[in-house]
């Protein structure tokens, strides 16, 4: 017994040594594609870790820690009075009001710093971090702690800004500017995050927000019960102030970029998936190949549990070294992405400014080195229990495809995966995530594959009743006919790629196409005007009325633009005040749907789609909007198209903003020109207009320049969905051309049987070529259709249950007639090189080793 | 002189004076002799002036028999920020408390502060009584004149009631006291001795009843200091025949005294005050901070010159390390502790010793 184990592991090692010896590319190219798809899931999880730990970073550093905050669901903030409230409040051992404004520097471009105003004395009992540090030591005299214009820069911010401490800068917020002096910095604040500070009176005075506060910090008393503290605190905010915690703000930057994230991390799945793919090709083939080899270790004692343990063995040792690499790879990815593309992969989500650190994560290593095993593993499995199967007395004669010509393929397996998949696409999200709608596309391309035997032999069955085809194009339909299974390993490869290229394909295309439609609804005036990081402040009224005289405008339309947090765990949703008629909304809006007319008395109000997918709320409902500390109840009107603002918007006409709020400040303004005026004179004529603390952050645009620019960050946020995917359809067509080479390269000794017979070399190259264009053809033609199906998954599953919008479709049929036409000549021409390498070498002798 | 409370001039010095346009600067009032206190306004603070003090220095004897020493005091200043900002914020007035506990078994102070910018009901100092809140603590005086403070600190919380057994003691001349050679180096200052003392002392989470004496100092200001000047020398001493003894010098840099003052009360209320030359502080021993290396003489001997004739008092600490390092809230570092002396107790306060206290 123990010899016979010695023999066995022997033979096995030898078997498999040999075949790796003899066909190196093929095993280099399986662990290969192992090795991408790892790196790719690996490198996007990484990039994301190191996004969000940035992100959390950064969030840790403008909050100072604190156990718990108080903040304002709205720029506009909350009443001052709730101080004093939370300051009493049992268990909160200090309380730390705060003015908290976005804000920049004059003369610093775009780049943006939180500027918070604190009371020192406050801050150094809840937020200590938020501090310069002693406050006896380095404080000079003339810069004490009140002074009001004293301000302290993180180190990001300084480095930014390019300051020094004993400068002089303006600092512009809430639509105001004002002079303050660098006294010092923030070591307490991390590296890497913009922060600036001044005292709180000085925020309220100079910024305009006396009596108001966006933010207390609390920090509890020792054993205080955080649950009861924070449950004492909810009774005694009012409606425009919310608990903040570590926790919902993690929520909160998680679901920022979370279906983002999946969506590309889904994809890298799926180039693990082709990797698996090619892995099974390989095997298949590498089994085919060696099937008298195994016959014949069988025959000399070999258990058909020891063959199959040694498949599984090679397919895991590809697996393994694949997936290490891939972990090596992927981190070496993850460092290139967040250095050229930073946290969001360019999905425009976090602050361009942060270039966050990798973070390496050991536990997600370990997971996606297991994925990529498991791939590795299921893709031998069926050439492994194939082998085993096989007949050792039939198969030692005879090498290749050991199927019966007259077996029928079943379609009912295939059948039955695409029907699973249609059913998952019918599934609601599991926690806010499509992954039902993945599950469709996996069962769908597992279905499309699975029929390829079925289908390809349906579909070739017509051209066999031709009557009288030329020898070579004969030769080559009866093949591809009477081997199925070896024309399904080389299609599946071809139909996986193709699929999954033509299902993102149409799906980019559309959501392009979408986009632009709708960019082109949204933006009918000639000149646009908006006040950069002013949601708390604004052009007043007599700016207003200044621009609305100037020669060359025909009409004028203000908007503001705010923010409000409607749920602690839930990104802010932008509230737009804008002039929409509530008898025609959608000449303002581009409406989805029917707009209801308003009861007599309410406020109407038009979501986003997805603000009413997010919220679930629909036309007809009403819902509560904190504005101004009130809970005010409006009226939901319609839904409105909206691609811009991923986390939901919500207009309201800018006189009922007006009437709730008071705030008569706009911060966009839409103008249509009067006909043959120039824009570039108007939108000087009306910059001269401007006050000078708001003329820095004024932008002009004209709707030509912001489609330009919308468009260019959409095709960058795409840039990685693009890369991704054209790696994906590099492996799968890198595997149809090993496939294909191999497959040739095996049929040597029919080639010479072919020979011998009288057909002529040019005819065996015919008939290679039309092999290979037929197979192209199948695979493309069931490429093209389960892709389209696919695309439709994505469009009217995956992007609404992750983004919550819709789209039209909008298929890219240049793209399809080149895919199909690349596919067909790269499979002609692959089987006509292996070809020819093959014929050279001797068919005649290759004939006479069967004899 | 109780009132140049280090932990007060080193915030006066952070408060910068903020020269912009379209402000308005404080404008401080200067101390002038002549009018007289009058009760119970003057318990009441005194916003318009810089700066203003509650401190109450005290011996505490335990049930089980133990000596404690503590302080509690209160402290307003009002930075010269702008006055014309409306923020609610605006630090136009900045209270300050400490609290310390001299125990002689732990052999070093029990000390915490409070900090905050006057207003929103946090922190509030009455001009019609003494009626200070700062946050959880408080300094009240009731309706009886007797005073009430609650402090809790992170290893100690005192709640004490404090009866006058002696009407207020003027110091200088009806109140107004020099500190300078110039007259507007000085102060309005008066003592209330002899509190008697009954209240709850916790320690290590436990209660225990407590009662003793102690010494009310009241003192508020615009100008104290003279630029010569680098720290000073106080003490208070309630004797246990019921005479008040006050002394303080101020030192320049050499140690030598720029200007020295106090007051003598016997129990029968006849007031002898003190001016220079008529007060003189030896030092009989010095004791090194190894936290700090400031270098206190915390054994004296207190000369006074009254009647013609020399009275000496020799003061020796209930331990020696009573010193309080303030400067993490933005105050300095100085000794403040009990002592004895023969037939009496007090506090002894030496600030300046580190590095020079400015204001």
């Amino acid at each position: 017994m123990a010899a016979d184990a010695r023999i066995s592991g022997q033979a096995l090692r030898w078997m498999m040594l040999g075949e790796w010896r003899a066909r190196p590319g093929r095993v280099v190219l399986a662990a290969l594609a192992i090795a991408v798809g790892v790196a790719l899931g690996f490198a996007v999880h990484l990039v994301n870790l190191s996004a969000l730990d940035e992100f959390g970073r950064a969030i840790r550093a403008v909050n100072g820690e604190a156990d718990l905050q108080v903040h304002a669901t709205g720029p506009a903030g909350f009443d001052e009075g709730l101080y004093p409230k939370l300051a009493r409040a049992p268990g909160v051992a200090a309380a730390s009001p705060a003015v908290e404004l976005t804000a920049r520097i004059e003369g610093d471009g775009p780049g943006v710093l939180t500027l918070l105003g604190l009371d020192i004395l406050r801050a150094a009992q809840a937020t200590p971090s938020l501090l310069p540090g002693d406050l006896g030591g380095g404080v000079v005299e003339g810069q004490g702690p009140f002074d009001p214009e004293a301000l302290r820069l993180s180190p990001a911010a300084l480095k930014a800004s390019g300051r020094k401490v004993g400068d002089t800068v303006t600092l512009l917020a809430g639509g105001r500017s004002a002079r303050f002096k660098v006294v010092g910095g923030l070591p307490g604040v991390g590296d890497s995050q913009r922060v600036g500070v001044i005292d709180i009176a000085a925020a309220q005075e100079r910024f305009g927000q006396l009596g108001r506060l966006q933010r207390i910090d609390l920090r509890l008393a020792q054993g205080a019960s955080h649950d009861q503290v924070a449950a004492e605190v909810g009774r005694l905010i009012p409606v425009d102030a919310e608990i903040v915690t570590a926790r919902s703000e993690a929520r909160r930057s998680d679901s920022l970029s979370r279906a983002y994230r999946v969506n590309l991390e889904m994809l890298a799945m799926v180039a693990l998936l082709t990797g698996g793919f090619l892995v099974y090709s390989a095997q298949s083939l590498s089994v085919t190949r060696r099937r008298s080899q195994f016959a014949l270790a069988r025959v000399l004692g070999l258990t058909r549990r020891a063959l199959l343990a040694q498949l599984f063995v090679e397919g895991g040792l590809v697996g393994l070294i694949g997936a290490g690499g891939g972990i090596l790879l992927g981190l070496g990815l993850a460092d290139v992405a967040l250095r050229l593309l930073g946290g969001d992969l360019g999905g425009g989500f976090f602050s361009s400014a942060s270039r966050p650190p990798l973070a390496f994560a050991p536990g997600a290593a370990a997971v996606f080195m297991g994925l990529g095993l498991i791939v590795a593993l299921a893709g031998s499995l069926l050439p492994a229990i194939e082998a085993g199967r096989a007949q050792p007395a039939v198969a030692l004669k005879t090498a290749g495809d050991a199927t019966d010509p007259r077996h029928r393929p079943s379609p009912w397996w295939g059948a039955g995966l695409l029907i699973a998949g249609a059913l998952a696409a019918l599934a609601p999200p599991v926690f806010d995530l499509p992954l039902f709608g993945y599950a469709a596309i996996a069962l769908m391309l597992a279905g499309g594959v699975a029929a390829m035997p079925w289908l390809a032999r349906a579909m070739l069955a017509p051209l066999r009743r031709i009557k009288n085809p030329p020898p070579a194009a004969a030769l080559a339909i009866n093949r591809l006919w009477g081997a199925p299974g070896q024309a399904a390993i080389a299609l599946c490869g071809i139909v996986a790629s193709t699929s999954l290229m033509v299902a993102m394909a149409v799906m980019v295309s559309s959501f392009r196409g979408s986009v632009e439609d709708w960019l082109v609804q949204v933006l009918p005036s000639d000149v646009y005007i908006r006040i950069q990081n002013a949601e708390t402040g604004g052009l007043d009224r007599e700016v207003q009325q200044a621009l609305a005289a100037t020669p060359g405008v025909a009409r004028i339309g203000f908007r503001k633009t705010t923010v409000l947090r409607l749920s602690p765990d839930k990104p802010a949703v932008t509230l737009s005040a804008t002039p929409v008629d509530p008898a025609h909304p959608g000449l303002s809006l581009p409406l989805l749907g029917a707009s209801r007319s308003v009861p007599a008395g309410m406020t109407p109000v038009w979501l986003s789609e997805p603000m009413a997918r997010i919220y679930d709320l629909h036309p007809g409902r009403t819902m509560s909007l904190p504005l101004n500390g009130g809970a005010r109840t409006v009226f939901i009107a319609g839904v409105w198209r909206d691609y811009a603002r991923q986390f939901g918007a919500i207009a309201i006409p800018e006189a009922d903003y007006t009437r709730l709020t008071g705030d008569t400040r706009r911060t966009d303004a839409a103008i249509d020109l009067i006909p043959g005026a120039s824009p570039q004179k108007v939108i000087a004529a009306l910059r001269a207009k401007l006050p000078p603390a708001e003329a820095a952050q004024v932008e002009f645009a004209q709707p030509r320049e912001i489609r330009a620019v919308a468009l260019r960050i959409f095709d960058r946020s795409f840039a990685v969905t693009y890369a991704l995917e054209a790696i994906a359809i590099i492996v799968g067509l890198t595997g149809v051309a090993a496939t294909f080479s191999a497959q040739t390269l095996a049929r040597t000794k029919e080639f010479g049987m072919l020979r011998h017979v009288g057909v002529l070399r040019g005819q065996v190259m015919a008939m290679l070529a039309i092999e290979g264009a037929l197979l192209g053809l199948v695979g493309v033609a069931a490429g093209l259709s389960l892709g389209v199906a696919m695309s439709q998954v994505l469009i009217h599953v995956v992007n609404p249950q992750s983004f919550h919008w819709t789209m039209e479709t909008k298929a890219p049929l240049g793209l399809f007639v080149g895919l199909a036409a690349a596919l067909i000549a790269a499979s002609a021409g692959t089987a006509v090189l292996a070809g020819r390498s093959a014929l050279s070498s001797g068919a005649v002798r290759a004939v006479r080793e069967d004899w | 002189m109780r009132g140049l409370r280090a932990v007060l001039l080193g915030l006066a010095v952070m408060l910068g004076a903020a020269a912009a346009p379209n402000t308005v600067a404080p404008v401080y009032p200067v101390v002038k002799a002549g009018p007289t206190l009058s009760f119970p306004r003057d318990h009441g603070a005194h916003p318009d002036y810089r700066t203003e003090w509650w401190y109450v220095t005290g011996w505490l004897k335990t049930a089980d028999g133990q000596d404690l020493g503590f302080q509690v005091t209160f402290f307003r200043t009002r930075p010269a920020v702008d006055q014309a900002n409306p923020s609610a914020f605006a630090p136009k007035q900045i209270l300050f408390a400490h609290a310390a506990l001299s125990d002689p078994k732990l052999g070093r102070l029990s000390h915490d502060q409070r900090v905050a910018r006057q207003g929103f009901g946090l922190a509030e100092a009455s001009t019609t009584d003494t009626n200070i809140v700062l946050d959880d603590w408080s300094l009240i005086r009731g309706k009886d004149g007797r005073y009430a403070t609650h402090v809790a600190g992170q290893d100690f919380v005192l709640d004490l009631t404090l009866a006058p057994s002696q009407a207020p003691l003027l110091q200088g001349q009806g109140g107004y006291s020099r500190k300078g050679p110039k007259p507007e180096q000085a102060s309005y200052y008066y003592t209330v001795p002899h509190l008697k003392v009954a209240g709850t002392a916790v320690r290590g989470g436990k209660p225990m009843k407590v009662t003793g004496e102690a010494w009310l100092d009241r003192e508020w200001s615009s100008t104290l200091l003279d630029p010569a000047a680098v720290g000073w020398d106080w003490t208070g001493l309630n004797l246990d025949d019921g005479s008040a003894v006050t002394a303080f010098q101020v030192r320049d840099a050499g140690g030598k005294a720029l200007w020295a003052g106090g007051s003598f009360r016997t129990p029968d209320g006849t007031l002898t005050h003190l001016g220079p030359g008529e007060v003189a502080f030896a030092t009989d021993r010095r004791w090194k901070s190894p936290r700090t290396g400031a270098d206190y003489p915390v054994a004296r001997t207190l000369s006074l010159k009254l009647g013609g004739a020399v009275q000496a008092f020799k003061l020796t600490p209930l331990f020696d390390d009573q010193e309080l390092d303030s400067r993490r809230g933005g105050g300095p570092v100085y000794w403040e502790g009990a002592v004895r002396t023969g037939g009496g107790r007090g506090y002894l306060e030496l600030t300046g010793y580190l590095t020079p206290l400015k204001m």
